[in-house]
């Protein structure tokens, strides 16, 4: 598939060159090629499958042509098969009923049981094909926020953030939780494992391992808005070494990844460059799955307690402060802004940001988790 | 709508002078071409005194038959705008490599994809369909008009009208930039402030105000209004599958009315259905639409199912293989349409139970699929079968549509949609089916049927031309968008980084550029074939047909059939012909016949105006036209004489000199 | 199949009626307009299900329980059942083609429905005033879209009364007029069973909750 073309046959179609030797030569199938074990199980399932329809499908297609061939009117050969009142057959009935059924029975069971393997939420038993999850190794946790338009990496257990850049440890097991700051992303990254909803006030998760040493792109994979086409983040799995040395070397940007900041970076902005944060403030994920990271701003999870308890009494009505979470032309990009969101998200990873005082911690039930409303 | 509101915006709303888009180059020139265009056309009909006619025996007619040919020509100019909006995304999409940001910003670019998905389904496929129903169905089943004349006429004018709105969006304000769908809260007031989202909700609950309603009214048609001896299983597959078809949207499009009603509460009012604060939720919105969504598709394949069984019963001169199986199957994927909307976001993070629940569900529904495409091919087994335009888009669709089917099935599996969902994998799947399977049904059926209609047939160079276009330009088009899902390349992507991938884009334009040579030569076709309607004139039966439609002439009198048939067969005109039936040609009577009336332009075009004063917030507008369509229904109510008799002599006129052409003919 | 008996023709089979079939005047119209309420109720049942799953998301506002007065609803719920049944009253009379007393029926039907919009209207603003109208929490805008729609419905509902009223007195009890009724009748109480759900459904349990 990629070898290299004789330069004869280059400088002979140079004009087309680009036509014909792009899809040999450059191309990625890298949902046919992935790098993560989950794509890869889901890479084999698609094969299986499609082999499985493809039993019934390629004769019927068949069939259709010979049939069509065979019995056309000017073929004087089957003159004597007409038979124009032929119209029933309990034992053709019966085959192209089960045949069908049999293959669905099949590809059925398979779905099934892969669901269930593949179930994004389903902590993962193996690192591949070969090698079973040590338990003792715990998995990596990256929190994941999709903003407009650009992706936020949290990694609680290091204390360190990106913006656009998702770094992994080959052959161990990650643990992804997802949510979005304001509308409905897709988290996906072909080479690691398909795709899941990052959506704002919910927290969607996702298990996955990449065996290779492997550069890629993420992105969104659901429509999101103006800045939708460039919401995509580098993608980088690499051996342990390379990446402890990778996280040094974002742990010591000295940016903090406060609430403040927080609320400049999720402004509107489009190409937003990688940027690292050496520190983050630990309950950041967790008022933004709840709604909550601007200070005064109620969380989801003491509202979901007042649910609980039947509502908070008619003099509530009147109280609905800190409430709002969504606000007037939320996806407009404005210029200042833009500028704003460069400070606060340095282009050169690791260069000094400007200070930001910390935002204030108000009493922050770090609320019932969203996914329990929605699972 | 903060601070006092100045005179100027108590009139006109938020309308002003730059709610034209003026700094959009290519909406200004096609503007000025619909202007010149639209100007030509009111001039021709002007100098060729066409209006009175148009008034009277088109727009406010009732006759099905008239009503089945305005909404395929709705379909038709749609169809070319829908079609436009698909060249540009494909240029874009070919264009935008490199550092290119091609030629379209987010802001056009997100409205283009947008329309094109809501005029391809709603104002193309759905009065596609329902043209044809309406031609179609009551001529089957030897009725002189469907149940309901006038709500016909009153649910064409809707659907107008919801088109109207949504080009109307192109030059006043914006449509939508939130996907043929619009969830929210991408679509709520916050995120899109502008009318785009509006233009969609209000043209959507227009024109779905007559699509419910042309359904009930085909529904109570069917059951109400069969000839002597039809029973339901001697019905022709075609009114089976409109039935069902019909049966769906009158169970379906209250749930998308529904929905869009909760959605413009949010936006006007400010409630909290799908906010993300004050304790709204997005997803319901998701569940929702896609509940109306699924059996939306089936509306739209089921009728082109029984085209296709019609078709192919016809020119492999045969009866339908599988008749009861055939009925059953429809009745089958009817119901479990219902149970796989889920399948449409297996990524919003059900239990792998439920995801499983609904893939296997979806999986059962290829098995009714696959039983009727298998009847079709042993229809085709020890047929003679004429390969005339109709049966090649038949055959065509076999091969098409099973591949579509294939794909389909693969998505419903949910750890490999995890992988294929929203890529450009699925839209090949879906335009491999709707293209595959309504578009060619449709081309299949308006071949099959225009003679019938017109009385002359289609010519078949140009017909064959326009064929070998599209199946080519289809797979072209559409084939690099299967690979590039498998490249992991995502959909309503406007611009891209990675190099290696535009050679696939630019394949699929070339595909797209020789689908659309296959719309000109179909174009050419018809233009072709009025100019020369005396050589390919027919009378009655061009294709042998086999169905009641085909016993009366091509095309048919104002009343169908001077007699009601009496049923005997499914196949029942080939079972009058093989019986030596002779046509009747004495002893005439007066028929029954509905009026026409203009009510029903009347109040179609109040409710368009209706939903484009909410658009721009100029609320006295709405009021006042609101108050228009509740008065105009009432005083309609009061005009309880609404019908005639067709007086003897002119039946007998008619159908005498059909005698004459007959007998010339022969 | 019948297809083999098509090819032993035992008698010439007749393809016309001697007498053409006759369909009456507004033959489909029950049938059509049953499909309607059916599409009808597809809204409320999403209506419904909305109210199911919102109804419990007060946005740290107020419950059911803080907002609903029973009392009122029982006074409306039986203004409403009182209406059905005195439109079940007009319709006996009109099967005796008795005018002037379907008249009265279909006039006290309209002022009990009219109760039941001024008892509805004065809850709705009471709630407003004191702050849960529907913009205060999810739960608040699936209650006012539910309720109202079947409010909305009513007055819809009464206008047509009205228009039918006008009608039958200047036309007398004809065919079409009963045919309207009817289908009116049917509409009425199709509202009744509606707001029986939504007097269980939403205040009841909510009550209970």
């Amino acid at each position: 598939m990629s070898q290299p073309h004789s330069p004869r046959w280059i400088r002979l179609l140079r004009w087309s060159a680009p036509i014909l030797a792009a899809p040999l030569a450059g191309c990625n199938w890298v949902v046919m090629n992935p790098t993560g074990d989950i794509a890869v199980q889901q890479r084999d399932l698609i094969l299986i499958s499609t082999a499985l329809m493809l039993l019934i499908v390629l004769p019927v297609m068949a069939l259709v042509v010979f049939f069509a061939l065979r019995y056309r009117a000017t073929n004087k050969a089957t003159d004597a098969d007409y038979d124009p009142d032929w119209d029933h057959s309990t034992k053709l009935e019966l085959l192209i009923w089960s045949a069908p059924l049999l293959i669905i029975i099949a590809l059925g069971a398979l779905t099934w049981v892969s669901t269930h393997k593949l179930d994004p939420y389903r902590p993962l038993d193996r690192i591949d094909a070969e090698t079973k999850v040590d338990p003792k190794v715990k998995p990596l946790t990256v929190q994941v926020v999709a903003l407009d338009w650009k992706w936020l990496f949290i990694y609680p257990d290091l204390g360190v953030a990106t913006v656009n850049e998702l770094a992994l440890p080959t052959n161990v097991p990650v643990h992804f939780d997802i949510t979005a700051s304001t509308v409905m992303n897709s988290f996906y990254v072909p080479e690691l494992a398909g795709q899941i909803y990052a959506m704002p006030g919910m927290k969607t998760q996702l298990h996955a391992v990449a065996n290779k040493a492997a550069t890629g792109t993420g992105f969104s994979a659901n429509y999101s808005g103006a800045g939708f086409t460039h919401m995509r983040f580098a993608y980088k799995a690499m051996d342990q070494g390379a990446f402890d040395a990778w996280a040094a070397r974002v742990k010591a940007s000295s940016t903090m990844l406060d609430r403040n900041v927080y609320l400049a970076l999720a402004k509107p902005s489009e190409k937003a460059p990688v940027a690292y944060f050496g520190t983050t403030d630990p309950k950041l994920f967790d008022a933004v799955v709840n709604l909550c990271p601007k200070p005064g701003q109620r969380c989801m999870g003491e509202l979901m307690h007042i649910n609980m308890m039947g509502g908070a009494g008619k003099e509530s009505a009147h109280d609905t402060k800190g409430l709002q979470y969504d606000f007037p032309n939320s996806h407009v990009i404005e210029q200042s802004d833009q500028n704003k969101g460069q400070e606060t998200a340095p282009d050169a990873p690791g260069a000094p940001g400007p200070h930001h005082e910390p935002a204030i911690d108000h009493t922050n039930p770090s609320g019932a988790d969203a996914h329990a409303q929605h699972r | 709508m903060t601070g006092t509101l100045t005179t100027t915006q108590m009139i006109f709303g938020r309308l002003t002078w730059d709610s034209f888009p003026w700094h959009e180059p290519i909406v200004v020139a096609t503007f000025c071409a619909v202007v010149l265009g639209g100007a030509a056309v009111v001039g021709a009909l002007t100098y060729f005194r066409l209006w009175g006619y148009l008034w009277k025996e088109w727009f406010t007619s009732v006759d099905h038959k008239k009503i089945g040919i305005m909404y395929m020509v709705l379909g038709l100019i749609m169809f070319l705008r829908g079609f436009a909006d698909a060249i540009m995304m494909r240029l874009q999409q070919a264009w935008a490599f490199n550092g290119s940001e091609g030629y379209l910003n987010a802001h056009h670019y997100d409205q283009v994809f947008t329309a094109h998905g809501v005029i391809m389904i709603f104002f193309v496929a759905m009065p596609f369909i329902t043209g044809l129903m309406n031609y179609i169905v009551p001529l089957q089943i030897g009725a002189r008009d469907v149940s309901f004349p006038f709500l016909n006429n009153f649910s064409f004018w809707m659907t107008t009208g919801g088109a109207v709105l949504v080009m109307a969006s192109l030059f006043l304000g914006e449509f939508a930039q939130t996907g043929w769908l619009a969830y929210p809260p991408l679509s709520g007031i916050d995120y899109s402030p502008a009318t785009g989202v509006d233009y969609y909700i209000w043209a959507l609950q227009v024109a779905g105000v007559g699509t419910t309603l042309s359904g009930i009214n085909l529904i109570a048609t069917i059951v109400k209004m069969r000839a002597p001896g039809m029973s339901l299983m001697k019905m022709p597959v075609f009114t089976w599958t409109s039935l069902c078809a019909n049966i769906l949207i009158v169970a379906s499009f209250p749930i998308l009315t529904a929905t869009l009603v909760l959605l413009s509460l949010d936006r006007y009012v400010g409630t909290n259905f799908f906010t993300n604060d004050f304790g709204g939720n997005p997803m319901m919105y998701v569940n929702l639409i896609w509940i109306w969504g699924h059996p939306e598709v089936y509306i739209l394949i089921l009728p082109l199912f029984g085209v296709f069984s019609e078709v192919v019963s016809t020119f492999c001169s045969k009866r339908l293989f599988g008749y009861t199986s055939m009925v059953y199957a429809t009745c089958c994927i009817m119901v479990l349409s219902y149970l796989v909307w889920l399948h449409h976001f297996f990524t919003m993070g059900s239990g792998a139970s439920v995801n499983s629940f609904f893939g296997i569900t979806t999986m059962i529904i290829s098995i009714p699929t696959g039983a009727k495409l298998f009847n079709w091919l042993f229809t085709m087994y020890r047929g003679r079968i004429r390969f005339e335009l109709p049966m090649m888009w038949a055959v065509a669709f076999m091969l098409t549509f099973t591949v579509g089917g294939m794909t389909g099935v693969l998505l419903a599996v949910p750890p490999a949609d995890f992988v294929l969902h929203n890529s450009l994998f699925l839209i090949a799947h879906f335009h491999n089916v709707i293209i595959g399977g309504v578009l060619f049904g449709l081309f299949a059926a308006i071949n099959y049927w225009w003679p019938k209609a017109f009385g002359f047939r289609l010519n078949q160079f140009w017909g064959k031309v326009s064929f070998w276009c599209w199946n080519i330009g289809f797979w072209l088009a559409f084939g690099p968008l299967y690979v590039l899902g498998l490249m992991g390349v995502t959909r309503r992507m406007r611009v891209f980084d990675d190099p290696s991938l535009q050679i696939w884009f630019v394949v699929a334009a070339i595909g797209a550029a020789i689908i659309a040579a296959g719309i000109g030569a179909m174009l050419v076709q018809f233009a072709w074939s009025i100019w020369k309607r005396k050589e390919l004139a027919v009378e009655g039966d061009p294709w042998d047909g086999r169905t009641l439609e085909w016993a009366t002439s091509s095309p048919p009198p104002e009343y169908n059939f001077a007699f009601t048939p009496v049923v005997y067969d499914a196949d029942s005109w080939a079972d009058m012909k093989k019986n030596g039936y002779e046509r009747p040609l004495t002893g005439f009577k007066a028929i029954h016949m509905p009026s026409s009336t203009g009510t029903g332009v009347i109040l179609a075009a109040l409710s368009t105006l209706c939903g484009f004063a909410l658009i721009w917030y100029i609320w006295w507008l709405a009021g006042l036209s609101f108050i228009g369509i509740v008065a105009v229904a009432i005083v309609h109510t009061f005009n309880y004489k609404r019908d005639f008799y067709i007086p003897v002599e002119e039946v007998t006129r008619t159908e005498e000199e059909r005698t004459r052409i007959l007998a010339a003919g022969v | 199949m019948s297809s083999a008996t098509a090819n032993a023709p035992m008698e010439p089979r007749a393809y016309h009626l001697p007498e053409e079939p006759h369909l009456h005047e507004g033959h489909s119209t029950m049938l059509g307009f049953w499909m309607y309420l059916m599409s009808d109720c597809l809204i409320f049942a999403i209506l419904f299900a909305t109210y199911a799953v919102l109804g419990g998301s007060y946005a740290g506002g107020p419950g059911p329980k803080d907002l609903f007065d029973l009392n009122l609803i029982a006074l409306n719920t039986a203004m409403l059942l009182f209406s059905s049944i005195t439109y079940g009253f007009a319709m006996l009379a009109m099967e005796k083609n008795r005018v002037s007393a379907t008249q009265g029926w279909l006039f006290v039907t309209l002022l009990f429905g009219g109760a039941f919009l001024f008892i509805e209207l004065y809850e709705f603003s009471h709630l407003i005033h004191e702050g849960a109208g529907p913009t205060r929490s999810a739960f608040l805008s699936a209650f006012f879209t539910l309720v109202g729609t079947h409010g909305l419905h009513v007055t819809f509902g009464s206008i047509w009364l009205v228009t039918l009223m006008v009608q039958v007195a200047k036309k007398g009890l004809i065919p079409a007029n009963k045919r309207r009724l009817m289908c009116l009748s049917m509409f009425w109480h199709f509202l009744d069973v509606i707001w029986i759900g939504v007097f269980t459904f939403v205040y009841l349990m909510g009550v209970l909750r």
